[in-house]
Parts: structure tokens; C-alpha cells; sequence
């Protein structure tokens, strides 16, 4: 994914980065030690979990115990078969060997606090193997709230960055139009989204619309500051450049401001995109009866703390992977760039 | 070499420059930057103007180019006044200017794509790579590039949009020496070959005096021509040539440095 790294083969450019000497990394044909003490640890989790008696009474401590088994068995396979698997499928699967043995330890440890010893205050602290049941059982309900909040979510941003993207290229280019917006934008750019809720809920004609223009409203302003400043920053040369060359007001808008301005831009839009989580869970907390936003409250009224933590937890994914999309979009467009911050 | 095909007969431009006055505003104040300048550039001629730095030659450049109207004055290319720019008078400024964002060929493109002729006469950029000897690069993208390579790049941009008049902004300023010698030799051949004409801004004596039949020197700011000195020597022409170290001290001579030499 380095895009700084796809550096044509042509011959021997070198690029300018290039003098950074690659790491020595260890040869894909030795023996992977770490991997093998992952797997001893998931073996671990999994007798824990399967062979000390539980606590109170659970349905899915023998599911659990299965998967860590399984995970525990594809780590040997990898481990054992790691020299004959193709390299780029090992290298990440090694890199991340650390972090998988802290996982199971900290699996261990959690399932011996709740489920095992019962340590801990119950139902505040949910054990591994309710988590997983509200996965295997709730998952309809879990599932449609996902989408219910990826599509107020998507249609909020996608309004709001495409006026803010359209908004901020014409206040950078055009001085009228910078005239009457900065002040107005100045005012009411920094409010921040949520407050706009009260309104909002009355003056739209469903609560789903009135989230939707709030989405919009949080994801506008930052793209629209930052494409602006992208905009208004453009090297002055470029368009005299552009100029001499024959190049037309259109030219210089669409083919030397808006690509000079696009890393800019998708500051604007990752920042966007972290002002749009936290309104979609206000609002769906606040009126939209469905969405993830919505299950927590849900979950929190009934004290069904699993549900609670799955939802956390599929909301972090879905944040996540919503950003890893953006940042995979920015890395194809902006792959001229160079040093940019990898996701 | 390949020789881009040429769309009008006429070779270069003829450029008069007639009583150009300039001034830029400053916290309130006028600065004046050019005063009076006149002089006449016959077609195919490379004039070289020489001053001090910040003297104000790359603000006459940008005239001729049409990027800023003459406060005062006029400017005529071929008898026709000077409105705008106009891509048959290209700039190479000291920076190569190229478009992070676009590679090497797409770079070169820029001309032709701006005024709607890429898909006809798209064939002229892989010319103009050729010309330059970065066909090679042609996916490579600026950053990837040395400086060298990159004011080659910015030269077969212009090239592309095959000028009348070539208008160089101490193009070689920033190279290495051995790369500016190398495209010191290469400006003269493809000028000799197109027929061209240049108008080079430089504050290397040396320069001028290898590159250009017409060397003019500027004052200080505000800039008048204070000399207008033709250099009558065949190409190639050396460095250590008698001639032209006479031309050089004469001409340092006019800067105020000869007590240098």
C-alpha cells in the first residue's frame, strides 16, 4: 500500500527517497518462533476456556473454546507450512505475531475474571462467551442497525462532502463568492453539529432527514475550510504556467487548482468523517429509531452490557473500515504524493 | 535528434518593445521597476538581458509573456499587440514548475490538452520526449526526478506547443554545473535547429555570452538598458575564447564589479 514506494522500473531513476536503506528482515524460510508461541497461547486460551468450570451458566463457552482451537490450528498450519506459503501472505501474518500472542493472553486473563472466577461485577463486565452469543443469537437485529447507520451515514457524508467540496473550490477561486461565504461560514462553521439537533428534529420532516442534513451539515464544514485553504494555497507558478500554455479559466479550476488542492481536500474529508461518526450516534440516540446508535441506547435500557460492548465493537469496525476505505482512495489518487501517513 | 514539425512557416517571432515602463505597489508605496525600456528583437535573434539581481528582467519576461499588462508602454509580437498569453510564447522559469500530480508525459501534455489538440497532435509529445531523451520517463512522476531531468521536462512542455518565441527565466540557475553546461550546449542546438526566438534572463555573464548573439545590460532597479552589446561569434563557442573574456570584462565592467578583474 506504500504508494511511495511504486516507483516505475524504468531505468534506474532513483527515487529521491530512495537512500532509506530496507530493513534486514528475517529469511521467510526460518523457523517462525513467535508464531509457534501464539499458538501455545491460543492452545492455552482454549483449554481455560473449555476445561475450568464456569462460573454461572453460560451457552457459548464451547463454541469459544472451538474457535480459539481453531485459530490455535491455523497458526500451527501457518507455522508448520510457513516456508512453502507464498511470502506476502506470511509477511503480514508474522508481523502481527506479537500482537497475537498479546490477544490471547489478555482473552486468557478476561475469561478467568468474568466467566471463570467471577470476579467482577456482573453484568457490568461481560464475559467472552456472552459477547460471543449476542453475535451467534442477536445478529439480525445487530446486522440491520449496521446498515441502517451505514445509510444515514453514507448519504449524510456524500451530500456533505460533495457541497463542501463545490462550496470551498468557489470561495477559493472566486473572491465574490468568498465575500458573502466567509463571514457566514465564520459564524456558523463552528457550531458544532450536534446542536443543531432540537431544530433539526423540527424542522425536518422525519427524524431520518433531520440526521441526514446533521451528517451533512459536520462532514461540510471541514471539507469545505480545508479544500478552501487547499484551493487559495496552490503554488501561484502553476497557473502561470498553465497560462502561458494556453490553458482556460476552466483549465485552470478543474486540471491546476483541484488536483494541486486534493491532499488538502481529503484532510478535509477524513476530518469530515470523524465529525459524521459522532452526530450519527447523537442523532440515533436521540430520535432515529434504528442504527447502531440506537442499539446501544437500546442495549444500556434493557443492562444487556454484551450487547452493549458487541455494538461498540462493530461500531469501532465499521468506523475503521469506513476510514481504511478513504485513506485506500486517498493512497490511488494521491499516489504521486510523497511521505504520506499510512492507515 | 528529431526535429518537431512546424505548424506556421515563419521561424521566430519579432518582438518590439516600446517604451515599457513598470511599477509594482508596495505598502502603499510605488516602486518602480522598469523605466522606459525599448528595443527592437528581429526574428530568430537570442537576446540574452543581463542585470543585477532583482533589477526587475523577470518582471519584463512576464510582460513579454502577457502574464501582467506594461503600466506604461506597449508591447508588439509580430506588429500585433501583446493582450494575454498566448502559447506560441512559452516561459521556462528557474523553477521547473512541473505538476506534482501529473507524470512526465502528462506534464509534457499540458499544452496540447489546454487548447484541445492532444488527441490530433498527440504524437508531438512523444517528439518532444524524444527531443529531450526522457522518453524513458515519460511514466515517472517530478518527484522521482533530478533537477536536470525535471528542466528537461519543463523544455519539451514547451516545446510541445512549438513557440515562436522562447522566453527563459534563468532556466539553468539552479542546476549543477556540469547539467547546466550539458543544457547550455543543447538550448544553442535546438535554437540553431528551430530557428526560434529567445529571450533569455539571466545574471551569469558567462552565460549570456555563450548562449546569445545580443547581450543587453540592465541598470539597477528601476531597470533601463544600459547597454546593447552584439556578440558576433560562431557556435560552438568556448569559454576560455579571447573574445569573449574581453566581452565579460567590458560587461562587468558596466555592472560595476571590473575591480574584480
Amino acid at each position: 500500500m506504500s504508494s511511495a514506494s511504486s516507483v516505475p522500473a524504468a531505468g534506474g531513476i532513483t527515487p529521491a527517497a530512495g537512500a532509506v536503506a530496507a530493513p534486514v528482515r528475517p529469511k521467510a524460510t526460518a523457523f517462525w518462533r513467535t508464531g509457534a508461541v501464539a499458538t501455545v497461547a491460543w492452545l492455552v486460551f482454549a483449554t481455560i476456556t473449555q476445561l475450568l468450570p464456569d462460573a454461572d451458566e453460560f451457552d457459548r463457552t464451547a463454541l469459544l473454546a472451538r474457535l480459539a482451537l481453531a485459530f490455535a490450528a491455523a497458526l500451527l498450519a501457518l507455522v508448520a507450512f510457513g516456508p512453502i506459503l507464498p511470502r506476502a501472505l506470511t509477511e503480514r501474518v508474522r508481523n502481527a505475531g506479537p500482537w497475537l500472542i498479546l490477544l490471547a493472553v489478555v482473552f486468557a486473563g478476561w475469561e478467568l475474571v468474568t466467566a471463570k472466577w467471577n470476579l467482577l461485577p456482573r453484568p457490568f463486565f461481560a464475559s467472552p462467551q456472552a459477547m460471543l452469543e449476542v453475535f451467534t443469537d442477536d445478529y439480525p437485529r445487530l446486522g440491520l442497525s449496521v446498515l441502517h447507520s451505514l445509510r444515514l451515514l453514507l448519504g449524510g457524508y456524500v451530500i456533505g462532502a460533495v457541497t463542501g467540496f463545490t462550496l470551498g473550490v468557489a470561495i477559493g477561486w472566486s473572491r465574490a463568492v468568498g465575500y458573502w461565504a466567509h463571514p457566514t461560514l465564520r459564524l456558523i462553521g463552528p457550531l458544532p453539529a450536534t446542536a443543531w439537533l432540537p431544530l433539526a428534529f423540527f424542522a425536518f420532516p422525519s427524524s431520518y432527514s433531520a440526521s441526514t442534513f446533521l451528517v451533512a451539515l459536520a462532514t461540510g464544514f471541514p471539507v469545505t475550510v480545508l479544500t478552501w485553504s487547499g484551493v487559495a494555497g496552490v503554488n501561484k507558478a502553476y497557473y502561470d504556467v498553465a497560462r502561458t500554455l494556453g490553458a482556460s479559466q476552466r483549465f485552470l479550476v478543474l486540471k491546476v487548482a483541484i488536483p494541486a488542492a486534493m491532499p488538502s481536500v481529503f484532510v478535509g474529508l477524513f476530518m469530515g468523517l470523524g465529525a459524521s461518526f459522532s452526530v450519527l450516534v447523537v442523532a440515533e440516540m436521540m430520535g432515529v429509531k434504528a442504527g447502531l446508535g440506537w442499539y446501544l441506547q437500546w442495549a444500556q435500557g434493557w443492562a444487556a452490557y454484551a450487547n452493549m460492548y458487541s455494538a461498540l465493537l462493530v461500531m469501532a469496525l465499521m468506523c475503521t473500515g469506513l476510514v481504511t476505505l478513504l485513506f485506500r482512495l486517498r493512497d490511488r489518487l494521491l499516489a504521486w504524493q510523497k511521505g504520506l501517513v499510512q492507515w | 535528434m528529431v526535429a518537431l514539425p512546424r505548424e506556421t512557416t515563419s521561424p521566430g517571432a519579432a518582438l518590439d518593445v516600446l517604451d515599457v515602463s513598470h511599477a509594482f505597489a508596495l505598502d502603499g508605496k510605488t516602486l518602480p521597476v522598469l523605466d522606459r525600456v525599448s528595443f527592437r528583437m528581429t526574428p530568430g535573434e537570442f537576446i540574452a538581458l543581463l542585470g543585477p539581481s532583482g533589477c526587475g528582467k523577470s518582471t519584463l519576461l512576464r510582460l513579454v509573456a502577457g502574464l501582467d499588462p506594461p503600466v506604461q508602454g506597449q508591447l508588439l509580437v509580430d506588429g500585433r499587440p501583446v493582450t494575454g498569453p498566448h502559447p506560441s510564447r512559452v516561459v521556462m522559469f528557474q523553477d521547473p514548475t512541473l505538476y506534482p500530480w501529473r507524470t512526465v508525459r502528462a506534464n509534457v501534455s499540458v499544452g496540447l490538452e489546454a487548447r484541445g489538440l492532444l488527441r490530433s497532435q498527440g504524437v508531438r509529445v512523444e517528439q518532444a520526449l524524444q527531443l529531450v531523451g526522457l522518453t524513458q520517463f515519460a511514466t515517472a512522476y517530478p518527484h522521482q526526478l533530478s533537477g536536470g531531468m525535471a528542466q528537461r521536462v519543463s523544455l519539451a512542455r514547451a516545446l510541445v506547443n512549438d513557440p515562436s518565441l522562447m522566453l527563459l527565466d534563468e532556466p539553468l540557475g539552479k542546476l549543477d554545473s556540469l547539467t547546466r553546461i550539458t543544457m547550455q550546449d543543447e538550448l544553442v542546438a535546438l535554437w540553431q535547429r528551430t530557428g526560434f526566438s529567445v529571450l533569455l534572463v539571466t545574471h551569469d555573464v558567462e552565460e549570456a555570452l555563450l548562449l546569445a548573439n545580443r547581450v543587453m545590460v540592465l541598470s539597477d532597479r528601476p531597470a533601463a538598458i544600459k547597454a546593447d552589446i552584439p556578440v558576433d561569434l560562431a557556435y560552438p563557442r568556448h569559454r576560455g575564447d579571447p573574445h569573449i573574456a574581453d566581452l565579460r570584462r567590458q560587461i562587468l565592467g558596466l555592472l560595476g564589479l571590473d575591480a574584480n578583474w
